[in-house]
């Protein structure tokens, strides 16, 4: 393990900020720098998300490997992690599941230190809604499978709920009368932008490359092994090639020669015009579609199911944003006269588990992350940890061992439907 | 958002419809798969980007299931079919 620190060209600090300021914000270094890809590298990682550059950042930090680059075919995050909603959590069903998404809660709750740059995560808690007995039963025994596992979450009466969320309407004559929930107070959001730069100024600060507009067209092959990829910059050779492409795993992919088990479904969310201060919980309601949060800036942040069918086309169809807003007013009446601002879609790829792949595959040295779909934000730290340490050392981390590919052949699926299905 | 042309029914608007993902996969024999043949069977699955073969059951009208092939980037849709048409070609 090198412990080396990154280096960079000014640290982010109150006295950087004044001293800055003095010169009219004119001497701030570039956050990282645009170089011209080398012939080769040890490690290419393919996607400049979240994911792609958080697992650059600790190939150099955990495993001392900074021959690096980071090619990214648009702009960084401009994939799902600049359009996500950006809940982070840990309160998911399995143990599987619930010991690598604390790891992630537990590297975000000390992100901003350890990459000099403020992700600005806000731990407000998060509830889920429920409408039924029977849902009740569910998160009764979800909370406490959460318990067992170690991860703080409490079950809440509808009363506690709208002391929490006061324009939530519980009353009897409620489309969906609200039966009570669950919260984990530690789960919150993050800035998402924030999240890339901070692990790509990182990075660079190590001597990684990052390479924006640099799309990957081909995968080149020896002997069952991979020895490099084509560019719109050229031909940049590899010892070892991993990619974190979210929905785009199964084209790449397909450029390697296999297959995996995945579809690829726009996710939209939504914001609303910006209000005062009306909610400082975030809220999910599994059964009607929709969850949301508000910004620091005022607007809802919303967001609901994804769209029914496989997509490649970064925009969404009209109908699951009339059912995600009409599950919206059947929670919170008094939203009925916001407007939305903005809408937009992300290529999510979702696997049949909905839990992720990490994971070796049928060409050697070519490694996947995938299979995030609609909630691969909070899993950044740890995804990005544990997929260093399977490029680096070719086995897998203890805490991705379960979520490989031969649990398809197996049969031991990780059924997160109820934790990642909705909820994000 | 886009229209799809029920081969019953006619033009309708996609909510009408409920997906059924890639189609043509031959369900191989049970008893005389291997656990990758029948993992592949049920798990893995072509997922292109571009034209693309798939089923949908047009719901809420005449609840029939049929083929479509559409393109995933675009939504453009190229011919429509019924369950038992042999698969278009795909000219690239
Ligand atoms: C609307 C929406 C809401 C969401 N809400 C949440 C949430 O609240 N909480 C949560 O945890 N998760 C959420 N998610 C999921 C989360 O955004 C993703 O799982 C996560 O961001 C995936 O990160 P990534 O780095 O794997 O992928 P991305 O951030 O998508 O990065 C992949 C990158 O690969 C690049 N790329 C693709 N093909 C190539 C190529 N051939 N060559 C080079 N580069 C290529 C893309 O341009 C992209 O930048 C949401 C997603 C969406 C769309
Ligand atoms: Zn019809």
């Amino acid at each position: 393990m090198a412990a080396r620190k990154p280096s960079f060209r000014s640290r982010y600090s109150v006295l950087s900020l004044i001293r800055n300021a003095l010169s009219y914000h004119d001497g701030w270094a570039q956050a990282w720098r645009s170089p011209t890809p080398k012939e080769a590298y040890d490690v290419i990682i393919v996607g400049g998300g979240g994911h792609g550059l958080a697992t650059a950042y600790y190939l150099a930090k955990n495993h001392g490997i900074t021959n690096v680059a980071v090619l990214e075919k648009g702009w960084l995050g401009g994939g799902n992690t600049g359009r996500n909603t950006t809940v982070v959590r840990s309160n998911y069903l399995y143990p599987e599941s619930a010991r690598f998404y604390e790891l992630s809660l537990q590297l975000y709750e000390g992100l901003s230190r350890d990459l000099n740059y403020n992700v600005m995560l806000s731990q407000r808690g998060l509830i889920n809604l429920g409408f039924s007995r029977h849902e009740m039963d569910l998160f009764g025994r979800w909370s406490n499978a959460l318990q067992l596992s170690g991860i703080d979450c409490e079950m809440l009466t509808p009363a506690e709920i709208k002391k929490l969320a006061p324009l939530i309407d519980i009353s009897p004559s409620a489309r969906f009368p609200l039966h009570g929930g669950f919260i984990q107070r530690r789960a919150g959001i993050a800035r998402h932008d924030a999240v890339a730069w901070g692990y790509a100024r990182a990075a660079d600060a190590y001597g990684i490359d990052i390479i924006q507009e640099c799309e990957v067209k081909a995968v080149r092959r020896d002997r069952g092994r991979v020895i490099g990829v084509e560019t719109t910059k050229g031909y940049i050779g590899a010892k070892k090639v991993g990619v974190a492409v979210a929905g785009h795993t199964s084209v790449l992919t397909e450029m390697a020669g296999f297959r995996v088990p995945l579809d690829s479904c726009a996710l939209q969310a939504f914001v609303s015009e910006p209000i005062k201060p009306v909610l400082d919980v975030l809220l999910m309601a599994g059964l009607v579609h929709v969850y949301l949060s508000q910004s620091d800036k005022g607007e809802l942040v919303i967001g609901g199911g994804s769209d029914a069918y496989n997509s490649y086309a970064q925009r969404g169809s009209f109908s699951t944003i009339e059912h995600t807003v009409e599950a919206l007013l059947s929670l919170f009446p008094a939203f009925s006269r916001l407007r939305l601002m903005r809408q937009w879609a992300g290529i999510t790829d979702i696997s049949p588990d909905r839990s992720p792949i990490i994971d070796k595959t049928p060409v050697e040295n070519f490694f996947v992350n995938a299979g995030w779909g609609t909630g691969g934000f909070k899993a950044i730290p740890a995804g990005g940890w544990t997929f260093a340490h399977l490029i680096a050392t070719d086995r897998p981390h203890p805490l991705i061992e379960p979520f490989g590919l031969d649990r398809f052949r197996t049969g031991a699926l990780i059924d997160e439907g109820a934790a990642a299905g909705v909820a994000h | 958002m886009f229209e799809i042309k029920c081969p019953w029914c006619g033009a309708r608007d996609e909510s009408e419809f409920t997906y059924g993902g890639e189609s043509h996969i031959a369900r191989p024999d049970p008893a005389a798969s291997s656990d990758e043949v029948w993992a592949e069977y049920l798990y893995y699955r072509t997922n292109t980007k571009g034209w693309f073969r798939e089923r949908w059951r047009h719901t809420f009208g005449c609840g029939q299931w049929f083929n479509v092939l559409r393109h995933t980037a675009t939504h453009e849709i190229k011919a429509v079919y019924k369950m038992t048409d042999r698969a278009p070609e795909i000219e690239p």
